[in-house]
């Protein structure tokens, strides 16, 4: 738990946090993972101003409605709206630095998602950048974000910061 | 058209564990070091304060006038309890897997307690002012762990 030298006077502690939920995903998010699932990001539109949220948290952030009732198949190909190089090493980080954490607005939504980009130079990592979603193999698939590995660049034009300006 | 408030279907929601974790890596200067150092050597020690009178655990300065404080004091790992709290049903992290007691511990030649567990058996055995022991582990790191608990010892030990 402490420094690895035996030899010299002990300068630094590690003080471990653990801890372990049991965690509900809730009606919302419970829809939009079987939709993982089953290989399709699902999403469901505000009922007063029809953003289509991926995934949806069941409510409009900015109406404070419930979002549906129906649910809308998205593209798992999407834009590059932000992004970070992260050169940093952390516990139980699944990916080795230096990665590209982004943000991605998958085509059909109108809110951005969290994930890694991989198979490209993080020189090359640009904003407006079109990527697409990589998944596991069929068979291992289970209700879990985990199904899709990575995304990957797309070769198509970068597309037009007007097209995404609003999801910085 | 269907009700927007009410949900479509209603699905058995996921159910999943989530450990969240993290390690502080805290530095421990000087004073705190010699305590985590002596720990990785089977001892104990402490530092006097302005007054004469010994802190365990050290910390870098008087509580009272705040004076640097430098002198260390090498203590016994017997002491006696000051305060306890029985735990009848330990959580997974806790010190030890069994019902033990938490206690305020004022070693030999300290004048002030450290917390600590005691594995006593059974609440019947804990009183205040009993004496207890350190028990040591063999593979020492210089951590608080070191000692794996205080244990009751022998009036007068
Ligand atoms: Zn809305």
């Amino acid at each position: 738990m402490s420094d690895e030298s035996a030899e010299g006077p002990v300068e630094i502690i590690q003080c471990p946090v653990e801890l372990d939920y049991t965690y509900t995903a809730g009606q919302a998010t419970t829809r939009f993972l079987r939709g993982v699932g089953e290989g399709k990001l699902l999403g469901q539109r505000c009922i007063v101003c029809g953003k289509i949220y991926v995934a949806s948290r069941g409510a409009c952030p900015i109406h404070g409605v419930p979002t549906g009732p129906e649910t809308v198949e998205v593209s798992d190909k999407g834009t590059l709206v932000s992004f970070s190089i992260v050169r940093i090493p952390s516990e139980n980080l699944s990916v080795d630095p230096p990665f590209a954490a982004i943000s991605v607005l998958l085509d059909g939504s109108d809110s951005t998602f969290m994930h890694v980009l991989s198979d490209c130079p993080l020189e090359e990592v640009r904003m407006g950048m079109r990527v697409e979603a990589v998944w596991i193999p069929k068979e291992e698939w289970t209700t879990s974000l985990k199904n899709i590995t990575h995304f990957r660049p797309l070769d198509e034009p970068d597309a037009p910061y007007d097209s995404y300006k609003e999801h910085l | 058209m269907p009700d927007p408030t009410q949900p479509t279907e209603t699905t058995e929601a996921l159910v999943a564990p989530h450990s969240l974790r993290y390690t502080y890596k805290r530095s421990v200067g000087p004073i705190m070091g010699k305590f985590f150092t002596a720990l990785r050597e089977g001892r104990l020690v402490g530092v006097r304060r302005s007054d004469g009178s010994v802190m365990c655990p050290p910390k870098e300065y008087d509580p009272e006038t705040a004076a640097a404080l430098s002198e260390m004091v090498d203590l016994g790992d017997s002491g006696v309890v000051t305060t306890w709290a029985w735990v009848k049903t330990p959580r997974a992290k806790q010190p030890l897997d069994h019902a033990f007691a938490y206690a305020l511990i004022q070693l030999d030649g300290a004048d002030t307690p450290l917390l600590h567990a005691v594995d006593a058996g059974s609440e019947s055995h804990m009183s205040t002012g009993m004496r207890v022991k350190a028990r040591w582990k063999d593979e020492r790191v210089g951590h608080i762990t070191d000692i794996a608990c205080f244990e009751p010892a022998e009036e007068g030990a």
